[in-house]
């Protein structure tokens, strides 16, 4: 007489909390997720091919265009890519402040994250403290390169400018205030009973399921393993600077939080470190007008605030590559979504999708 | 016109009337206060172009939705998918008959005497509790009616949580009825006043598992998963369009206006002046008895009624979301056991003190 069954419901690509154009097929019994399908490529625009007809100086304003929440380190990895390739040597001022810009991109982007997720779980007001910080960071930023989300920021060999001149007082300004607002977030959050229901055992990836599936950044580090790029495999001026990888120990959605309020203190040490470091002199190296690497290919990685942020350039010895191909922290971590779902509730998909923290422009290039 | 016409059909009209338009402008003014409060607590600004500091944003939100397009889905069941707005909206409104906003006597209006309040019904608290229930069915049939899978979701969890909410909801009305003795809301704020104390005091987890209830009876955050933005789009009414949506809110709206006045009423003795009416709190009488005289009942009613609303935007710009099995478990092993224990010590304690 009676019979149940489930149900397949479509989460986005029009849906307030997906982020973006990411598109779900939960399969649902009841309230309770037995199996999710994620479609992507609803912002797919072939970057990686579009790259093979341009020259090194024009992909740059691409690569901001992949994950738009944190150009810098699009742009960051894109310049060291080519210059690894080339073997160009990039003057030190240059080299501390992409560290001091990328560095505080970092915080900005975890704002993003934090009050985004924050506002999935129905904290609402820590969205609009974060969006304040954020807007201090994005005015710096737009002093230093004239724009205040798709940066374009470096150069390859260096940099276009030097710092506008009172910037590095701003940066002081900014990491000395900083720690108090952080301290509002975690009034709101850290010890919320609501909050800690909503986040703890909930979306579970375990250490060796992460490395499975190759998931990286803090979700990796929130799982217990302690890998990042700037400390396994410094690039820049990384060596140089004293700070700590915070790990987790629980695998779940609170712990993820933990890391990354964590990262953003330690992001904040570095730039303080960076800012007192700051050489002068140069900040262009030598590079030629038109750019033409030596034949070879080149795999380049850095640590983004998703994860490991990889280019792959093939070259030719043209002006323009002959294979571009991005390694997105944000597509590789999503694969891990429908794993970490199962069998929890609808409310924890939204949950899950905040603490992996894509951006579908990083997902789809 | 006859005397007996006058009584029994124009002054019970008037005063439906008069309360009517002034709860739907009260609902009114409320979205433009919840805004400017959470503005205030997000550091935003809040309304402003319409009118100054944006006081005609409510009527500018009015006239919108009264002229959008009115869709009606195709699959949706036409007859409840209009029928269901319109069941959430009467029970809300019809709960305002039975809450005393002044007391003290009646008016005197053209030699008749009219009360400042629709109705004294001596089960006022049983009315509250049977109409305030029946809004579920309006969501349930809003949601069912829609045939789609967002709103029904959305109906189900509101099904379960109202349900569940309504229990402790009633039990914890039970203290203060056992403490005045009457379940009518007039007579419960003149025991306040004989006993020379509010009822918060005596009957603080009575307070709180109601208003705790209240908030998720209301479906208002950190309780408002049946329409939970981020996970459900809108819950059961994401469908809904122009005015019926409107009536969704309005319907909303005027419950909580509803669950703060029944605080007021039941726990911070409705219209009565705070000083000298309760001893307790004397020695926070700085000279103010003296201005008291001048300031009537509706204006203490009105203002401990916002206070309560205050409280609800504050938890609103505070908390994050339960999820649903979070908030049933709540439910179930809090509030319930507690409103329980709640009655069953205050019984006891009214049974000794009337030996």
């Amino acid at each position: 007489m009676f019979r149940t069954e489930m149900m397949d419901i479509n989460m986005g690509p029009q849906h307030p909390s997906t982020h973006g154009v990411l598109r779900l097929k939960l399969i649902l019994d009841g309230e309770i997720v037995t199996d999710t399908d994620v479609l992507i490529g609803y912002l797919h625009r072939g970057v990686e091919k579009l790259c093979e007809s341009k020259n090194y100086h024009m992909i740059e304003p691409y690569t901001d265009r992949l994950d738009y929440v944190a150009a810098m380190y699009e742009n960051l990895g894109y310049v060291e890519t080519v210059e690894k390739l080339m073997g160009v040597t990039v003057p030190e001022r240059a080299e501390y402040i992409r560290v001091i810009t990328a560095e505080l991109q970092r915080i900005a982007s975890h704002l993003v994250w934090l009050g985004t997720h924050a506002l999935d779980i129905g904290a609402m007001t820590v969205f609009f403290y974060c969006f304040r910080e954020r807007e201090i960071l994005l005015d710096l930023f737009e002093a230093f390169c004239g724009a205040r989300l798709t940066y374009n920021a470096y150069r390859i060999g260096g940099l276009p400018w030097d710092l506008p001149p009172g910037w590095t007082d701003r940066v002081r300004h900014f990491v000395k205030i900083f720690p108090g607002r952080q301290q509002e977030y975690d009034t709101l959050l850290t010890k919320n009973r609501i909050w800690l229901g909503r986040t703890k055992g909930v979306g579970i990836l375990k250490a060796e399921d992460a490395i499975d599936f190759g998931v990286s950044g803090p979700c990796l580090r929130a799982a217990g393993i302690s890998y990042d790029i700037r400390k396994a495999h410094p690039y820049s001026v990384y060596n140089r600077f004293q700070f700590d990888i915070p790990t987790g120990e629980n695998c779940d959605t609170y712990d993820r939080y933990l890391v990354r309020m964590e990262e953003m203190r330690q992001s904040l040490r570095i730039v303080q470190q960076a800012l007192d470091g700051l050489p002068g002199g140069e900040i262009m190296g030598k590079v030629p007008k038109r750019i033409k690497p030596p034949v070879g290919e080149v795999y380049h990685t850095v640590e983004g605030p998703r994860g490991e942020l990889g280019f792959y350039i093939v070259s030719q010895g043209d002006d323009k590559p002959y294979r571009m191909r991005f390694r997105s922290p944000s597509f590789v971590n999503l694969q891990a979504l429908p794993h970490m779902v199962k069998g929890s509730l609808v409310a924890d998909v939204v949950a899950v999708i905040g603490t992996l923290d894509i951006v579908l422009g990083d997902v789809d290039r | 016109m006859s005397d007996a016409l006058i009584r029994n059909f124009i002054i019970p009209l008037t005063q439906v009337l008069v309360i009517l338009g002034v709860a739907s402008g009260a609902v009114a003014y409320m979205t433009l206060v919840e805004r400017k409060i959470l503005a205030f607590m997000q550091l935003r600004l809040s309304p402003r172009r319409v009118g100054p500091h944006g006081l005609l944003q409510p009527i500018a939100d009015g006239i919108k939705l009264l002229l959008k397009e009115d869709i009606t889905p195709d699959k949706a069941d036409r007859i409840l998918f209009t029928l269901a707005p319109i069941i959430t909206v009467i029970p809300a409104f019809t709960a305002l008959a039975v809450i005393p906003f002044s007391g003290g006597g009646t008016f005197q209006i053209f030699g008749y005497q009219v009360t400042p309040f629709i109705a004294d019904v001596n089960v006022g608290l049983i009315f509250l509790l049977a109409i305030s229930s029946l809004g579920i069915y309006g969501i349930m049939l809003g949601g069912w009616a829609s045939n789609s899978k967002y709103p029904m979701l959305g109906a189900l969890r509101s099904a379960a949580q109202m349900v569940s909410y309504e229990v402790p909801f009633g039990f914890s009305i039970i203290g203060v009825m056992m403490l005045s003795g009457t379940a009518s809301m007039v007579g419960i704020v003149e025991a306040q006043k004989a006993a020379h104390v509010w009822y918060f005091l005596p009957q603080i987890f009575g307070l709180f598992v109601f208003f705790v209830s209240g908030v998720a009876e209301t479906n208002r955050l950190p309780f408002d998963l049946p329409e939970a933005e981020a996970e459900l789009v809108a819950g059961f009414h994401t469908e809904y369009t122009g005015m019926k949506f409107a009536l969704y809110m309005l319907a909303e709206y005027t419950s909580m206006i509803v669950v703060a006045s029944i605080v007021t009423t039941l726990f911070f003795g409705g219209w009565l002046r705070p000083f000298p009416n309760v001893e307790a709190l004397g020695f926070l009488n700085f000279g103010l008895d003296r201005i008291h005289p001048v300031l009537p009942g509706y204006f203490w009613f009105l203002l401990k009624t916002f206070l309560v609303l205050f409280v609800y935007l504050w938890l609103r710009g505070t908390f994050p979301r339960y999820r649903y099995d979070q908030l049933m478990r709540l439910g179930w092993y809090w509030m319930i056991p507690l409103s329980i224990l709640n009655v069953i010590v205050t019984g006891g304690v009214v049974l000794l003190l009337r030996r």
